[in-house]
C-alpha cells in the first residue's frame, strides 16, 4: 500500500510535466490541424535555457532559492516562446495551403534541426545540475520500514502545473486572444471575415505552448537533475501520446492524458518492467488511436469531403 | 544600397532599402534572442561532475551579423525573382525542353554507369563501399516509394521492416545454419507479414495520426530488440553473420572458393564487386516490380488512394487491400534489404535501426519526388553522397540535413526532381448529353 501511495505520488508529478508538454501538441493540433513534431524538442530547448540561465544566476552570487527559480522560469519562458514563434514563421506559416504531408515533414525537418542545434551548441555530454531544490516531508513510515516521501521538488512541479493551468484556462476562456483562439479553431476563414488576425492568433498558439514546454523542461531539470540533447524525442512522443489518450483538440483532455500517461509509466516501471516502459507508453497510443480514435475527451472527427 | 537597384524600380509593392533593412534589423533581434543564451553561453560537466560554463559572445555576434546579412539577401533575391520567386519563372523555356530531353536519357546513361562502376572503380575499395551504400539506400527508398510516394500512406517507422529482415537473416543463419538464399525471400515475408500486421490496425487512420502510429511501431520493434536479449544479443546484436555465396559457392580463399573454382587469383574485392551487383539486382528488382505493379489495378488503386481516398471507396476500390498490399509490398522490399545489409555488415544492432534511419529514407522518397523512381535515385545519391561529402563534418551534417528538407518542403513540397502524376487520367472532359445515360438507353 506505501509502495502504491509512493508511485501514485511520483506518477502524478511525472504526469503533470507530460501534461504541460501535451497541451502544445492539443492547442496547436486544435488550430492548425497538424502534429507539430519538433514540440518535444521545444520541450528539451526549454530545458538547456533554464539550465543555463540558472548556472549564470549562480555564478553571478545570486543565492535566495525563490528568486533564481522565479527569474529562471520566466527566462526559459520568454527565450523557449521566441522559440516556437519563429518556428512557426519559418517552417509552418509557409506551408499553410500547401498538401498535406508537407507541414508534417517540416516539422520533423525542424525536429533535426533542433536536436541538432543543441548539440552542435551545448555538446552531446549529458549536463547535470546539483539539487536545487531539497528537503520533502515524510507522509507515512509503514513497518517494513517503507516511507512514503513527498519531497519538496515535487510539491513545487505540481503547484507550479496547477497554478500556470488556472492561468491558462483563464487566458483561453476569458480572454480577446482565447476567443480568437477559438474562433480559428472553428473556423479561420470565417474567423478572418470578422476581424481576427488568423496569422497573429496562430503565432500566439505556438508562443504559448512553447512556453508551457519550456516550463515542463524546467521541472524537469528540476525533478530529475538532467538534460541532455536527445531527451525531446521520447518525451514529445509519449507528451502526444497524452494529448490523444484526452483526445487531441482538448486542453483538459491533454492535462487528463498527461496524468494517465505518467501513472500509467510508472507503475509499469514498479510493478512489471523498467525496460519496456516506453514501449507501454507506445502501445497505449497504438491502442487508444484504434479503440478510441477521438479520445477521452475528444469530439468525434467529421470527414468532410 | 538597393534604391539604386534596378529590380526595385519595377517592383509592384514599393519595397525600398528602410523596408528591408528593418527587416534584417528585427531578424538579427530575434535570432540575439534565439541564441543569447544557447550560443553564448557553452556549459559542460567538469571534472569533479560540477557543471562549468563559459562564453562566447564572439559566435553570437557573427551569428547574429550573419542572420542580418543573410536577410538582408533574401529580400533581395525576392525582389528580384518576384513575388513567386521560384526557379521555374527563372528558366527559359528552351532550357527547360533541354532539360527534358535530358531527363529522358538520364534513367538509361545512370544504369549503364551504375553497371560499370564496378569496373571502373576495382582498385577504389571506398568508391565501391560508397556505391554499395548508396544502392541500398536506393533500394529502400524504391520500398518506401511504394508506400509514400503511390499509395500516399505517410510511414514513418519503415526501418522497423529494414531490421525485420535484417534480424530474420542474422538470426536464420546464425541460429540454423540457413544459406543467404534461402533466408532472403523468408527475411521478405517476414517482413511484409510485420507489414500487414502493421497495416490491419491502421486502417482506418488517416495521414498524422498514421505517421504518429508508424513511428511508434518502429520505435517498439527497436525496443524489443534492445530488451529481448535471449533472442536478439540485445545491445550488443547478432554478430557473425555468414556472408552472402554465388549460390553456394562461398566466395573464400582456398579449395572450393569461387577464385579457386575459376583458376583466378583470390582477391578479397571479388566479395566486394559480388555484393555491389547484388544489391543493384535487388535494387532493380525493387524497380521492376513498382513499374509493373503500377501498371496493373492494384497500382491504379494506390494512386487514387493518394489523390483521394473518400472518392476512392465511392467507386468501390477496396480500401483494406489496397492500404495492406502497399504496406506488405512495401515492407518486403525493406525485408531484402535489411537481409543485404546483415549479410554485408555481418553484424546487426539495434542501433542501425533508429527513427533516423527511417526519417533519411523518408527525406530521400519526399525530395526525389514521391512516386517517381528516378527521382528517388538521384536523391538518394545525393544526400548519401552528401553525407560522405561531409563526414568530417560530422555534427552539423544532421543539422544541415533538418534544415534542407525545411527548406525543401517550403520550396518545392513535392520533391526536387518531380512527383509522378497518375498514370491514368482523364485527357479532357467530355460532356455527355443527357439523351444517353437516360433510362432505357444504356
Amino acid at each position: 500500500m506505501d509502495y502504491f501511495a509512493q508511485q501514485l505520488i511520483n506518477g502524478l508529478v511525472l504526469g503533470s510535466i507530460y501534461g504541460l508538454i501535451a497541451i502544445g501538441y492539443t492547442m496547436v493540433y486544435g488550430i492548425v490541424g497538424m502534429i507539430n513534431f519538433a514540440h518535444g524538442d521545444v520541450f528539451m530547448i526549454g530545458g538547456f535555457i533554464a539550465l543555463i540561465s540558472f548556472l549564470v544566476l549562480v555564478s553571478i552570487g545570486l543565492t535566495a532559492v525563490p528568486v533564481i527559480l522565479l527569474i529562471v522560469l520566466l527566462v526559459a519562458m520568454a527565450i523557449t516562446a521566441l522559440y516556437g514563434w519563429t518556428i512557426e514563421r519559418i517552417a509552418y506559416r509557409p506551408l499553410r495551403h500547401s498538401f498535406r504531408l508537407a507541414p508534417m515533414l517540416s516539422a520533423i525537418g525542424m525536429s533535426f534541426v533542433l536536436t541538432n542545434f543543441s548539440q552542435v551548441s551545448q555538446g552531446a555530454r549529458v549536463k547535470p545540475v546539483p539539487p536545487i531544490v531539497t528537503g520533502g516531508y515524510t507522509l507515512h513510515e509503514g513497518e517494513s520500514g517503507f516511507v512514503v516521501q513527498l519531497s519538496n521538488i515535487q510539491i513545487v512541479v505540481v503547484i507550479t502545473t496547477i497554478v500556470l493551468l488556472g492561468l491558462f484556462t483563464w487566458l483561453v476562456s476569458r480572454t480577446r486572444l482565447g476567443r480568437d483562439m477559438r474562433a480559428c479553431e472553428q473556423d479561420q476563414t470565417m474567423a478572418a471575415l470578422l476581424g481576427v488576425d488568423v496569422d497573429r492568433t496562430i503565432s500566439m498558439t505556438f508562443v504559448i505552448g512553447a512556453a508551457l514546454a519550456a516550463v515542463a523542461g524546467m521541472m524537469y531539470l528540476l525533478y530529475y537533475g538532467l538534460v541532455d540533447f536527445f531527451m525531446g524525442f521520447v518525451a514529445g512522443i509519449k507528451a502526444f501520446t497524452a494529448a490523444v489518450l484526452g483526445g487531441i483538440g482538448s486542453l483538459p483532455g491533454a492535462m487528463l492524458g498527461g496524468l494517465a500517461i505518467g501513472l500509467i509509466e510508472t507503475f509499469w516501471s514498479a510493478y512489471f518492467s523498467v525496460e519496456y516502459k516506453d514501449v507501454a507508453a507506445f502501445s497505449i497510443l497504438i491502442v487508444v488511436l484504434i479503440f478510441m480514435p477521438t479520445g477521452l475527451l475528444g469530439r468525434p472527427e467529421v470527414e468532410k469531403v | 544600397m538597393s534604391a539604386s537597384h534596378p529590380a526595385s524600380s519595377n517592383g509592384s509593392e514599393p519595397v525600398g532599402a528602410a523596408f528591408i533593412l528593418k527587416k534584417a534589423f528585427l531578424s538579427a533581434l530575434v535570432a540575439l534572442g534565439l541564441f543569447s543564451l544557447m550560443i553564448g553561453v557553452r556549459t559542460e560537466a567538469g571534472q569533479s561532475g560540477q557543471l562549468e560554463y563559459w562564453t562566447r559572445f564572439g559566435d553570437l555576434a557573427s551569428l547574429v551579423a550573419a542572420v542580418f546579412v543573410g536577410s538582408i539577401i533574401v529580400e533581395l533575391l525576392r525582389l528580384w525573382l518576384g513575388p513567386r520567386g521560384g526557379l521555374g519563372s527563372f528558366v527559359p523555356p528552351s532550357v527547360q525542353s533541354g532539360l527534358s530531353i535530358a531527363g529522358r536519357y538520364l534513367a538509361p546513361a545512370l544504369l549503364i554507369f551504375t553497371f560499370l562502376v564496378p569496373v571502373i572503380f576495382y582498385n577504389q575499395r571506398y568508391i565501391l563501399d560508397l556505391g554499395i551504400l548508396v544502392l541500398t539506400y536506393v533500394m529502400l527508398g524504391w520500398g518506401l516509394n511504394v508506400v509514400v510516394g503511390l499509395a500516399g500512406l505517410l510511414d514513418l517507422g519503415y526501418v522497423a521492416f529494414y531490421a525485420v529482415g535484417a534480424y530474420s537473416y542474422g538470426l536464420l543463419s546464425t541460429t540454423f545454419g540457413l544459406s543467404f538464399w534461402i533466408c532472403l525471400p523468408l527475411a521478405g515475408i517476414l517482413a511484409a507479414f510485420w507489414g500487414v500486421l502493421l497495416g490491419f490496425p491502421v486502417l482506418r487512420l488517416r495521414g498524422d495520426y498514421l505517421a504518429i502510429v508508424t513511428l511508434a511501431f518502429g520505435e517498439i520493434i527497436r525496443l524489443v530488440l534492445i530488451n529481448w536479449q535471449d533472442v536478439t544479443g540485445g545491445p550488443n546484436g547478432v554478430s557473425g553473420i555468414p556472408r552472402p555465396t554465388l549460390f553456394g559457392i562461398p566466395l573464400t580463399p582456398g579449395e572450393g572458393g569461387l577464385a579457386a573454382m575459376l583458376g583466378i587469383p583470390f582477391s578479397p574485392t571479388h566479395r566486394i564487386v559480388f555484393l555491389f551487383y547484388l544489391i543493384l539486382a535487388l535494387a532493380l528488382l525493387t524497380n521492376w516490380v513498382t513499374i509493373r505493379l503500377r501498371r496493373l489495378p492494384i497500382g491504379r488503386a494506390w494512386e487514387a488512394l493518394r489523390e483521394d481516398e473518400v472518392a476512392c471507396r465511392a467507386l468501390g476500390i477496396n480500401i483494406t487491400t489496397t492500404k495492406l498490399t502497399a504496406f506488405a509490398t512495401g515492407a518486403m522490399f525493406g525485408g531484402f534489404a535489411g537481409a543485404f545489409f546483415a549479410t554485408r555488415q555481418g553484424f546487426i544492432s539495434p542501433e542501425s535501426f533508429t527513427f533516423q534511419e527511417s526519417a533519411l529514407v523518408l527525406a530521400i522518397v519526399v525530395l526525389g519526388g514521391m512516386g517517381s523512381q528516378l527521382g528517388v535515385a538521384l536523391a538518394a545519391l545525393a544526400m548519401i553522397g552528401g553525407f560522405e561529402l561531409f563526414r568530417s563534418l560530422e555534427v552539423y551534417r544532421m543539422l544541415v540535413f533538418g534544415l534542407a528538407m525545411v527548406l525543401i518542403m517550403i520550396w518545392r513540397p513535392r520533391g526536387i526532381v518531380g512527383h509522378r502524376a497518375p498514370t491514368v487520367f482523364l485527357e479532357k472532359s467530355k460532356s455527355i448529353s443527357s439523351d444517353l445515360v437516360k433510362e432505357g438507353h444504356g
